[in-house]
């Protein structure tokens, strides 16, 4: 029996020669990322809980400091604190300011064939590059750390074929809102999203990470798609090898398949208070909104700048709108200070703040008000995400984002 | 000649704007909701013990730093009759009068008084403690006329006709 | 008998020949300041006063700044209040989040020298680096002057500073302010006016005199008063007329103290835990271990400042485990940063650059602190509790030693 991409790095991580859905199977960990979500958390079980505390391989770890950046309050700043001093302790990789986590994780690190945690949600991006990268708690995040292994039960694979290619004014955003709308917020349950077809490999690595961060609001354990040469070149212009490049077999076993034909996919905009409640963009135009963002791991990349940047050029954002632009990584910010995108922000009254994940998370930096509308690129729109339990959060692309915030309410950028 | 005694709190030198009221709270929506964190880096306990009728004797310098309202507001809302100090900084001085908070420069009490002591205060006169006098002087006529009026929201209702 | 430049400010605006310190006037107001900390207590008394209109909408300036962006739920309330009160009295002159308002009042050409100004909050004094009295004042009496217009002022006394010489390398005018606010003390200028002259306040930038403007306030003074130049004229874009041009204390001006400072003389200082007057040498606490520097604020968020930072920055990186976070003042200072490369530089060695705003200095975002952390700053306050906890040590500094302990990651001389 064949096996697909995601049971091959499962297979390769437990060192057997073949898995199928429904094992469970032991498996060494290639890499574990923690962020200022949970790290203190685990480093006080680490301390607390265990009788002989040490870490199976500090190389393997990766501390992020993005979700309070800066911080907000005594609370992250100790919180925070407890993070830096254990990494500055064990020698452990440590990131603050750098950018969201998942983006330095794509940046430096994620090789296609590994297998990766992350103690958050959006691991699941890293099957951009053919790895399987997927979030978990703090105490799994502390047994992976002390011991290098954790358990894993084999999820079943659901194709995901894409055919053809996107349309001008329509982006990897729309078309993975776009399925998690047709799939619904329960679609993959601990499933593999695996994009495979023609129109998966006209796809850059950016566009990837889009499809493939957002796979957890369908409720997959992952995304994946095959490392090409796409991928590799990626790779190779950081300087980094695969691990192990898998393709799916040809009798490999999905427990479900959809095809989507790319050319057919419309703007769309994810409704308040459901990541699935996904409807064509012109249905909520002219709602009013109080502040729009432009950011996160899933929309904070040069790409999504660059959109943003060539609608707002030359305009400005209306009085009552705060937008927010916040690039995904330190890298991004340098690019778009190089391509003058900064500054056609900063020229069209635009907010922009460091890299970190600002408004998505909603707890710091950006929030929104009693009754405030927000639209925003970020993954979640969660009753209460953004700020207050009545505030409402539309979730779309970057372009309906930048081109709401200049008129100061949802619209698409064609209609300006 | 109005008279009246208090309890004593002792603050020292520089009792700056960020004590009395911490920036953090600045966006809490009423006078009320900041009180119980008055002082709060320096005493945290502090404003949950002050009592109606209580008096602040304080050093140099009280009120140094922001202009925040808030902080002589909540000073007055935590029930204190009067604040008195060796010396007062400018924006506070101001913004007490403003809010019919009685201040009173001493500058010899601070050195004598021991907290929970009790004073007593005899207006534009005079403070008496353990049977010595601590002369006061009387405040400049204009600001007599705000603190006669209730304050300066009074004083602008009675311009505008509303009292 | 000669008058010193607040006299002469004051005496030109009631329309009089001269006047004494210790005299009260009232003055006619030519502009005021509000920012959104402070605009629903402004608007709440202001309307509770029985006002209907504002004196001259023209002359009101609304800046959001203190919490751009919003940190907590309750900050949009006050935008919401801010705005409604701005439409509801016809304020055409509201800021969002273009920055820092004491950056804007000038920048944006709100102030003029000679010019009479009071703002809701303590650093208004700023605006003396262009030759204009201006003070900040509590919100009650903000919603008296928006309706009236006018203000009872006590004439202060004048405290002449003269600095002459040069600046040695590495010395800027941040700790020439902060020299004077230890030798003065907290309170040694209470109720006073400062009026700085000499060679070296002539060398300066307008932007230098900016920042020691700003901290006049720490030193208790009611404003401070710099004699608008050429360079003055430039940045405010006018040409000076007579009366501006007659801005200089007179010879024979009677002055309550005389200060001089010889430039050459000048050390790179802090302001140490948790006083604002409590100055020390660099050199005494270098060694000292830090865990985060902050370049920005009114007081330091401008273009030089972050070009001085650039220059000390430039291909090196922020020492590990350390933050560098740096606010410039304003969209206008932040564009600039960006053109002349000095935005590219800080961000290649590692800073975090965040929106122009008050940031840290607030101590509402931005960078707060834990029990145990010490933090090197560009701003004008260092009180107990005000960047985190009451554990956290805040040092203040000019911007080149901010920049210096941050490659470093402990207090560092230049």
């Amino acid at each position: 029996m064949g096996m697909t991409i995601a049971e091959k790095i499962i297979a390769l991580a437990a060192g057997v020669k073949e898995v199928k859905p429904g094992d469970i199977h032991t498996v060494a960990l290639d890499r574990m990322m923690s962020n200022d979500g949970t790290t203190h958390l685990t480093v006080d079980m680490y301390y607390d809980k265990l009788k002989h505390p040490r870490i199976a391989d500090t190389r393997k770890m990766v501390f992020v400091v993005d979700h309070n950046v800066p911080a907000d309050s005594p609370k992250t700043a100790a919180a925070q604190k407890k993070m830096r001093d254990f990494a500055r302790e064990h020698g452990i990789d440590f990131y603050e300011g750098e950018g969201v986590c998942h983006q330095i994780m794509m940046e430096r690190y994620v090789c296609p064939g590994e297998l990766i945690f992350g103690a958050d949600s959006h691991t699941c991006t890293y099957g951009a590059l053919g790895a399987f990268g997927t979030g978990v708690g703090c105490t799994d995040l502390l047994y992976g750390m002390v011991t290098g292994t954790s358990w894993v039960l084999v999820p079943e694979t659901v194709k995901f074929e894409l055919t053809g290619s996107l349309p001008q004014g329509v982006y990897p955003r729309d078309l993975m809102l776009t399925i998690i709308g047709h799939i619904g917020a329960n679609g993959c349950n601990y499933q593999v999203m695996e994009f495979c077809g023609d129109g998966a490999k006209r796809l850059s690595v950016n566009d990837r990470m889009v499809l493939c961060n957002l796979a957890v609001e369908a409720g997959a354990k992952t995304a994946i798609f095959e490392a090409d040469e796409v991928a590799l070149k990626y790779l190779e212009s950081r300087g980094r090898k695969p691990k192990a490049v898998f393709s799916s077999d040809a009798d490999a076993s999905y427990a479900g398949s959809y095809t989507f034909d790319l050319s057919k996919i419309k703007p769309v905009t994810a409704r308040p208070d459901f990541v699935d409640d996904v409807v064509g963009t012109e249905e909520v135009c002219g709602i009013r909104i109080d502040e729009a963002f432009l950011g996160s791991c899933n929309n904070g990349r040069i790409d999504d700048l660059r959109v943003g940047a060539a609608i707002l050029n030359g305009r400005k954002v209306a009085g009552h709108v705060r937008f927010l632009v916040v690039p995904a990584s330190q890298e991004v910010y340098r690019q778009a200070l190089a391509e003058g995108l900064i500054d056609i922000f900063m020229a069209g009254g635009a907010i922009v703040m460091n890299p970190n994940c600002s408004v998505c998370w909603g707890s710091c930096q950006g929030v929104i008000g009693e009754n405030e509308v927000l639209i925003s690129t970020g993954t979640r729109n969660f009753k209460g995400r953004a700020g207050h339990p009545s505030s409402r959060v539309y979730l779309g692309s970057a372009a309906t984002v930048t081109a709401s915030a200049i008129k100061g309410e949802i619209c698409m950028a064609d209609m300006l | 000649m109005e008279q009246f005694s208090g309890k004593v709190w002792v603050l020292g030198d520089d009792i700056d704007t960020d004590i009395i009221i911490p920036t953090e709270y600045l966006a809490l929506e009423t006078i009320e909701d900041m009180k119980l964190f008055g002082f709060r880096p320096l005493r945290p306990e502090l404003a949950s013990q002050i009592g109606a009728g209580d008096i602040i004797v304080a050093g140099k310098n009280f009120g140094c730093g922001s202009s925040r309202e808030q902080a002589p507001e909540i000073i007055k809302a935590l029930g204190i009759a009067c604040v008195v100090a060796r010396s007062f900084a400018r924006i506070f001085f101001r913004n007490s009068i403003n809010n019919g908070l009685l201040l009173i420069e001493q500058p010899d009490l601070y050195g004598d008084i021991k907290e929970g002591d009790t004073i007593t205060v005899t207006v534009n006169q005079s403070i008496s403690y353990r049977g010595k006098q601590y002369p006061i002087t009387s405040l400049p006529e204009n600001l007599v006329e705000i603190i006669k009026a209730g304050g300066l929201v009074k004083a602008m209702r009675k311009r505008n006709g509303l009292e | 008998m000669g008058q010193t430049i607040i006299e002469k400010i004051i005496a030109h605006n009631i329309g009089r020949e001269t006047v004494k310190p210790g005299e009260i006037v009232t003055v006619k107001v030519d502009r005021v300041m509000i920012h959104d900390i402070f605009i629903p207590f402004v608007a709440d008394k202001f309307e509770e006063m029985g006002f209907t209109r504002l004196w001259d909408a023209d002359k009101a300036v609304l800046v959001y700044d203190h919490l751009v962006p919003a940190s907590q739920l309750d900050d949009t309330r006050h935008f919401r209040i801010g705005d409604e009160f701005a439409k509801k009295y016809g304020m055409k002159n509201v800021h969002r989040s273009d920055g820092i308002c004491h950056q804007l009042m000038t920048e944006a050409g709100y102030v003029k020298p000679g010019h009479v100004v009071f703002g809701t909050d303590s650093h208004t004094t700023t605006y003396g680096c262009v030759g204009a009295f201006s003070s900040g004042i509590g919100y009650t009496e903000m919603a008296s002057v928006l309706g009236t217009g006018t203000m009872w002022i006590r004439v202060p006394e004048t405290i002449k500073v003269e600095i002459n010489g040069e600046l040695p390398p590495g010395v800027m005018s941040k700790d020439i302010i902060l020299r004077l606010i230890g030798d003065l003390g907290a309170d040694g200028a209470t109720y006073r006016a400062l009026e700085f002259s000499g060679s070296a306040v002539d060398g300066m930038t307008v932007a230098s005199r900016m920042a020691m403007a700003n901290m006049a306030i720490e030193a208790g003074a009611k404003c401070a008063l710099f004699t608008p130049d050429h360079k003055t004229a430039e940045y405010c874009e006018i040409e000076l007329d007579e009366f501006q041009k007659s801005l200089t204390g007179d010879g024979d001006a009677l002055y309550c103290q005389t200060i001089s400072y010889q430039a050459e003389e000048m050390v790179p200082v802090l302001a140490c835990p948790s006083q604002v007057d409590k100055i020390r040498p660099v050199s005494e606490l270098a060694g000292t271990v830090i865990d985060q520097v902050f370049i920005g604020s009114c007081t330091n968020g401008r273009l030089e400042d972050l070009q001085a930072a650039a220059e000390i920055l430039k291909g090196k990186r922020v020492s590990p485990f350390v933050k560098l976070i740096v606010t410039p003042a304003s969209r206008k200072v932040y564009q600039e940063a960006v053109a002349c490369g000095a935005i590219s530089i800080i961000a290649e060695a590692g800073a975090i650059i965040t929106h122009p705003g008050c940031g840290l200095c607030c101590g509402r975002a931005g960078g707060i602190l834990s029990d145990g952390e010490r933090v090197v700053a560009t701003n004008n306050r260092n009180f107990l509790g005000r960047m985190g906890t009451s554990k956290v040590e805040i040092f203040l500094a000019s911007p080149m030693t901010a920049a210096v302990c941050a490659l470093a990651g402990k207090i560092t001389h230049a």
